[in-house]
């Protein structure tokens, strides 16, 4: 394969995103959508060609003996600081880079189209545009990174498109502070990886000039993770605090993973984000950006199972995050909201997912099954985004009790937002059923413990969702449809909804393990029944639950909440997290720490700076009556200093 | 009895003194430039005694004195120019009228 | 040995000198100080004629003397009210005025009468070191461009003098 299709895919959206950042001003909406529309079509074609033809051409240099390669396109120093520091840019195709490009290109191609009907009245429609081509191009160089810098500056990128995106409607003061929340808490999380990555930078040995590599940058990914043991040799040794300094660089680079991820406690600013439009969170917010953070582990992935202890504090990390998620999700009403723990539990569970995954245990199936779920997660969490976007379309409103009943007004909505429930609930033949099969079995064969766990999350999963399912489409007709009758979204919203939907229904007969596992060797996926079956039934009892809860009107809901008024308000205002960040940042930091530092700056510092202006004033107050206007005083004071100056240079001539 | 350097060069610093003088003290402004003459007249002379005196094979203080006689000549003539036209402004030579260029 | 005249023509000056510049800065009358003024620089013109400078001596009497007198005089006159009472020139600072330039004097008579360089050489000996300069050699070295010839400073001179006049025909014009 030549350069010219990968340069194109991080070409193309970054040339988009200039014609329309720049030119979109003078340019027409319409024009500026189809431009935008188009360049992400041929996009879309590009990658898939790209993507295709290394999975299925076969040829030697994507596989030899059933073993995918990586190979890096191409390569190109971009800043070389010294001789070792070098920053390249590059692409790097390889099972996971080339499932990403159909996820990145999919999703965005569905979310353009999708906008285009969404978005058709908003003011500044090319800005958003521009915007989304920037993102675009920002995770496709992610995905495809080379080397760790490449994935850290692209990883920035993505944080300020997606910064950009949920500020979109800067008009309202909470899109502007949930922006900032967001760029805050990632931003906060990225310092952890740049420790992890300076850690690791500093330990990793030197790269042998003449070694496979040709002397290239140690931190390039190919190199780090098939010489892994030569490379970190001297990582292993060294520990701090019971843990090796490996261990230490490979959880500080997962901190940054759990900002992006929102991973507990960095899980604060998902929610807040739901302030964008609606296709920007089914884009960055559910299918795409959330998921870097388990791109980024998969993409270490042979650094972590070296250092254990860090794969354990992901597993952990996941686990509670998916609870707490799932937890908080039954008791959301902002649909948005709903969707958006939702987003972050199924995360954790890809993370639970990776924690748990062992050479030895299925051959390594849960990395494969994590990045299956990662796959149809995006699909159908960007259908149930995207249909939440339509149905805030049709009410507008964000909460479910502006809903109820929508199943006769919003058929092709009705039909996708279910399949996209089902997807997630688990149940089969829906693909999320598989993945998450394949995830459970995985957990199992780690420890029962986490099986056990997650399946319970599973169960919670299915439930909540349905309570959204059945409170939008069934419970009762709101009052106020009479006047403004809700109705199924334009074509251009719908496509998407229903090739979305489709893709739900068909992607878990995927053979992914074929395609994508840890070792790049396939892996061939079966169905383990003893795991299988308990899910399905979990997931049906949940779903007979929500029915019997929410199917039609009634007090049911309201006495459970009656019974457990502390636990719902609890989980209603998400376990009181923004609290305790408020507490934290006002009380403790800003009132305590930064009070004393305040002090210091305004007296010690200003006063320093004040006080040798209020010196320089105060002086040329009292001598400006020196210069008087008068010229004679002038030159008398002249003559003053000359014969001064005559006495000591005769003085001391003398 | 020798008429050395320093019996030219004597009247020469009492003539500067009276300059400084006249100029610090006095208000009329043409009593200034009076005062201001007297200096560089005083200077003037400095030039050509130590050319006399020191060099007196060669010319440099007496050209000295020429151009710097023609240079008060203009000097002289722009500040008269001067002291009219603020006379004519404010009716009055004094120095102290005109102190408005200050802080 | 200088000769008796000479001594005699120098005392003279250098008493009229003293008196006549000290009278100049005191005297009430913007007039009359105008007028020893004049004696002063006449009489330094009489230095330079005794030094050997009879080219310098004719300038300074031609163009101190009279022209540059003629336009103090011309400006007296011009800005004087009738009428008006001449005690303007009255003094102040006077105090300060005295002490700094007898200071400034006493410093300067100190210093020039302990320099040992300055001594020795008397005026008739140091007219004899020098050759007479004649107007040709002035002439001469006035349009020269060699070196120690002054065509440049000349021509700028020019040039400042016609400056001069403009300005001083901008300055004072009626409007």
């Amino acid at each position: 394969m030549g350069i010219t299709l990968p340069v194109l895919i991080l070409a193309l959206p970054f040339a988009m995103f200039l014609i329309l950042g720049i030119g979109g001003v003078k340019m027409p909406r319409k024009l500026a959508g189809i431009l935008g529309i188009c360049a992400n079509g041929a996009l879309l074609a590009i990658s898939y060609i790209v993507a295709l033809t290394y999975f299925f051409s076969g040829e030697t240099a994507y596989i030899i003996d059933g073993v995918r390669q990586q190979l890096q396109l191409f390569d190109v120093t971009w800043m070389a600081f010294t001789d070792r520091l070098v920053v390249n840019i590059g692409f790097l195709l390889d099972p996971i880079s080339a499932m990403m490009l159909i996820v990145i290109t999919t999703i965005s191609f569905m979310v353009h189209l999708y906008s285009w009907g969404y978005m058709e009245h908003e003011p500044g429609f090319q800005r958003y545009y521009a915007f989304l081509s920037l993102f675009t191009f920002s995770m496709l160089g992610l995905v495809v990174a080379t080397n760790i810098f490449q994935m850290y500056i692209f990883w920035e990128l993505v944080g300020v498109s997606s910064y950009l995106l949920i500020g979109f409607f800067y008009k309202l003061p909470s899109a502007v502070s949930a922006s900032k929340k967001a760029f805050i808490v990632t931003r906060f999380a990225d310092l952890f990886m740049l420790i992890g990555i300076l850690v690791l930078s500093y330990y990793v040995a030197e790269t042998p000039a003449d070694g496979p590599l040709g002397g290239a940058s140690a931190f390039n990914f190919i190199m780090l993770n098939n010489n892994s043991v030569n490379v970190l040799e001297s990582t292993l040794c060294g520990t701090f605090m019971g843990g090796s300094i490996l261990s230490w660089a490979m959880v500080f680079i997962f901190v940054g993973g759990m900002g992006k991820s929102a991973m507990l406690p960095l899980h604060i600013w998902l929610p807040d984000a739901m302030e964008g439009p609606t296709p920007v969170s089914a884009l960055i917010h559910a299918a795409t950006m959330v998921v870097a953070g388990v791109y980024l582990v998969a993409r270490f992935f042979p650094l972590y199972l070296i250092a254990e202890g860090s794969l354990l504090f992901i597993t952990v990390v996941g686990a509670i995050t998916a609870f707490y998620a799932a937890v908080v999700a039954c008791c959301q009403i902002d649909i948005k909201r709903i969707l958006a723990f939702s987003t972050i539990s199924q995360i954790a569970f890809m993370m639970v997912s990776l924690g748990v995954t062992r050479p030895e245990l299925h051959e390594g199936m849960g990395y494969m099954a994590s990045m299956f779920h990662l796959f149809t997660h995006a699909m159908f969490k960007a259908l149930l985004f995207l249909g939440a976007g339509a149905l805030i379309h049709a009410v507008h409103s964000n909460n479910y009790t502006a809903m109820g009943g929508m199943r006769k007004y919003m058929p092709i909505t009705h039909w996708t937002f279910l399949i996209g429930c089902l997807a997630i609930a688990g149940i089969p033949p829906f693909s999320g059923f598989f993945s998450k099969d394949e995830m459970l079995t995985a957990m199992y064969a780690n420890s029962p413990l986490w099986g056990a766990w997650m399946t319970m999350v599973a169960a919670l999963t299915a439930f909540y969702m349905f309570r959204m399912y059945f409170l939008v489409f069934w419970w009762e007709e709101n009052p106020h449809y009479k006047e403004h009758t809700p109705h199924d979204a334009p074509w251009q919203m719908s496509i998407p909804l229903i090739f979305l939907a489709a893709v739900s229904c068909l992607a878990g007969f995927l053979p992914f393990g074929e395609f994508v596992t840890w070792n790049r060797e396939p892996y061939h996926i079966h169905l383990d029944m003893s795991v299988a079956i308990p899910s399905i039934c979990v997931a049906v009892v949940a779903i007979a639950f929500a029915a019997w809860l929410y199917a039609r009107k009634n007090d049911k809901p309201a006495k459970m909440k009656a019974a457990m008024p502390a636990l719902w308000e609890a989980a209603h205002r998400r376990f009181y997290w923004d609290e305790i960040y408020m507490f934290i940042t006002h009380k403790i930091i800003f009132n305590g720490v930064c009070r004393g530092i305040a002090w210091f700056d305004r007296h010690v510092i200003d006063g320093t700076m004040d006080g040798l202006a209020a010196v320089t004033q105060y002086t040329s107050a009292k001598i400006k009556g020196l210069q008087s206007g008068n010229v004679q005083a002038y030159v008398l004071w002249y003559f003053i200093g000359a014969v001064i100056l005559a006495a000591i240079t005769w003085i001391c001539l003398l | 009895m020798d008429l050395s350097i320093l019996w030219y060069l004597v009247p020469s610093v009492i003539m500067f003194a009276a300059g400084v003088y006249g100029f610090v003290t006095r208000k009329n402004m043409i009593a200034l430039l009076i005062s201001l003459e007297l200096m560089l007249n005083s200077a003037d002379l400095n030039f050509v005694v130590f050319n006399r005196y020191l060099f007196p094979g060669s010319m440099e203080g007496m050209f000295f004195t020429l151009f710097a006689i023609a240079i008060a000549a203009a000097e002289t003539a722009i500040a008269i120019a001067i002291i009219i036209n603020i006379y004519r402004a404010v009716q009055s030579t004094d120095i102290n009228v005109v102190d408005k260029m200050k802080y | 040995m200088d000769s008796v005249a000479n001594i005699i023509l120098y005392f003279v000056v250098a008493i009229a000198v003293t008196v006549f510049s000290v009278m100049a800065v005191t005297s009430r009358r913007i007039l009359r100080a105008a007028t020893y003024l004049l004696f002063v620089l006449i009489s330094t013109a009489v230095i330079y004629f005794q030094l050997g400078y009879q080219f310098l001596g004719a300038v300074q009497i031609a163009v101190y003397a009279g022209g540059i007198m003629v336009l103090f005089v011309f400006s007296i006159i011009l800005t004087r009210k009738p009428g008006e009472k001449e005690s303007f020139l009255d003094s102040h600072r006077r105090a300060i005025g005295i002490s700094v330039s007898i200071a400034g004097c006493i410093l300067l008579l100190l210093a020039l009468f302990t320099m040992p360089l300055l001594n020795g050489v008397s005026l008739t000996d140091a007219l004899a070191a020098g050759n007479q300069i004649t107007m040709k050699e002035i002439g001469t070295a006035m349009v020269g461009s060699d070196r120690f010839q002054y065509l440049l400073p000349f021509e700028a001179i020019s040039v400042l003098l016609l400056a001069c006049i403009i300005g001083g025909v901008v300055v004072a014009r009626k409007r």
